[in-house]
């Protein structure tokens, strides 16, 4: 279904500019220049956050926080195997989806801790990565509460996926 | 951010240090490279978006979407101008439709906007990181197809879940979003900023990791 939504509404608007006598070609022109110029605003922290990100899951570090934490995970009732998928999450969407590509290789994605992984992956974003993006532009860095209450709210809707997906 | 950032890298090399000394520069390599490869793929995307964007804003159906969201936005955001609120609408329609690159240049120049004049983070530019950071993903289609891939029998179903996770993730973030602007409330922050109180320790951290990042733009 999605497949057709962004089809259809690249095509309204080349309809709509048509009948408005507009040049879309010119405008879409104007619009894209402006790409380059972002990504050079964005890209130091791109790299900054990536290359960090990947010397910690490469070390071994982010599994043996995720091991430490992993009883703490039980008891709320997420498996214990996913901690480290939990954790690198908000860190790196391409970190992140290697271990849930191997929880998939390892339990099966059928079973009640693919389903969670799943549901932890598909239904949280990046959240570190998208904070320093948004911020790349802007004078000062520091965005008061704004990490830690995205972090509790993805922590509990993680939390209450996982306990419906007992019941269903 | 920077003190995560500290630890996350300071930690990793640290252990590297003791049980693959080679392994740490490969590491540090090949992140930056992925960032590289990243940052010209996204490049393209928000040449396709903001190519998109400049149809709309010129036809007016960007200031159309904006008057139909209208009444969410005044609710979340407190004293927005007209631009910033048509940055913030098709940020946050991307989102919805699942097209969280394309969204992010609508969210920079809506958080730059909002930043002017200040010292601090204010309520609203935390609100859209927020909302973006817990965005609502209606349909994980990568998850989906990384499910079909590995044989799954029923590679949706765990949707009702992950729709309702998404969902009050959200609703969580915004509802502490607004209590917390409560708690701590902007101009005081900004006052204290301004006198140069406050935690000196944080103060040397951030600006010295931040410099080198900074220091390419004119």
């Amino acid at each position: 279904m999605t497949a057709y939504v962004i089809p259809l509404i690249f095509l309204t608007v080349l309809i709509a500019s048509f009948f408005k006598k507009k040049d879309a070609y010119g405008m879409f022109v104007e619009g894209s220049k402006g790409a380059i110029e972002l990504m050079v605003s964005v890209f130091p922290y791109l790299l900054t956050v990536m290359m960090a990100v990947e010397v910690f899951r490469v070390s071994g570090v982010s599994a043996a926080v995720a091991n430490f934490i992993s009883p703490v995970m039980r008891c709320i009732g997420i498996p214990a195997e996913l901690t480290e998928l939990m954790l690198l999450r908000p860190l790196s969407g391409a970190g992140s989806m290697a271990i849930l590509d191997n929880v998939y290789t390892l339990y099966g994605a059928d079973t009640y801790i693919g389903r969670c992984a799943s549901v932890i992956y598909g239904s949280s974003e990046t959240i570190f990565y998208i904070a320093a993006i948004y911020m790349s532009r802007v004078e000062f860095k520091r965005l008061r509460y704004a990490i830690p209450v995205a972090l509790i709210a993805t922590f509990i809707g993680c939390i209450v996926g996982c306990l419906l997906l007992r019941v269903t | 951010m920077s003190k995560i950032w500290l630890i996350i890298l300071a930690s990793g090399l640290g252990t590297l240090l003791f049980t693959d000394p080679g392994a740490a520069v490969t590491a540090m390599t090949n992140g930056s490279a992925q960032a590289v490869s990243l940052a010209i793929n996204l490049v393209g995307v928000y040449g396709l978006w903001l190519g998109l964007f400049g149809i709309l804003e010129r036809l007016g159906a960007a200031d159309r979407i904006a008057k139909l969201l209208h009444p969410l936005i005044r609710f979340l955001f407190k004293g927005i101008d007209a631009q910033t609120e048509k940055y913030i609408t098709m940020n946050m329609s991307a989102n919805l439709l699942g097209l969280g690159n394309a969204s992010t240049p609508m969210g920079i120049g809506a958080v730059t906007r909002m930043s002017e004049g200040r010292k601090t983070a204010s309520q609203n530019m935390i609100m859209l990181v927020v909302i973006s950071a817990t965005s609502l993903q209606l349909l994980p289609s990568t998850v989906i197809g990384m499910r079909a891939t590995h044989g799954s029998t029923a590679p949706a179903d765990f949707l009702i879940a992950s729709t309702v996770a998404t969902v009050l993730s959200t609703v969580v973030g915004i509802a502490l979003v607004k209590l917390c602007g409560r708690l701590f409330p902007d101009d005081k922050a900004e006052a204290r900023a301004s006198a140069g109180v406050g935690k000196r320790r944080r103060k040397r951290v951030a600006p010295a990791l931040l410099r080198s990042a900074r220091s390419r733009k004119p």
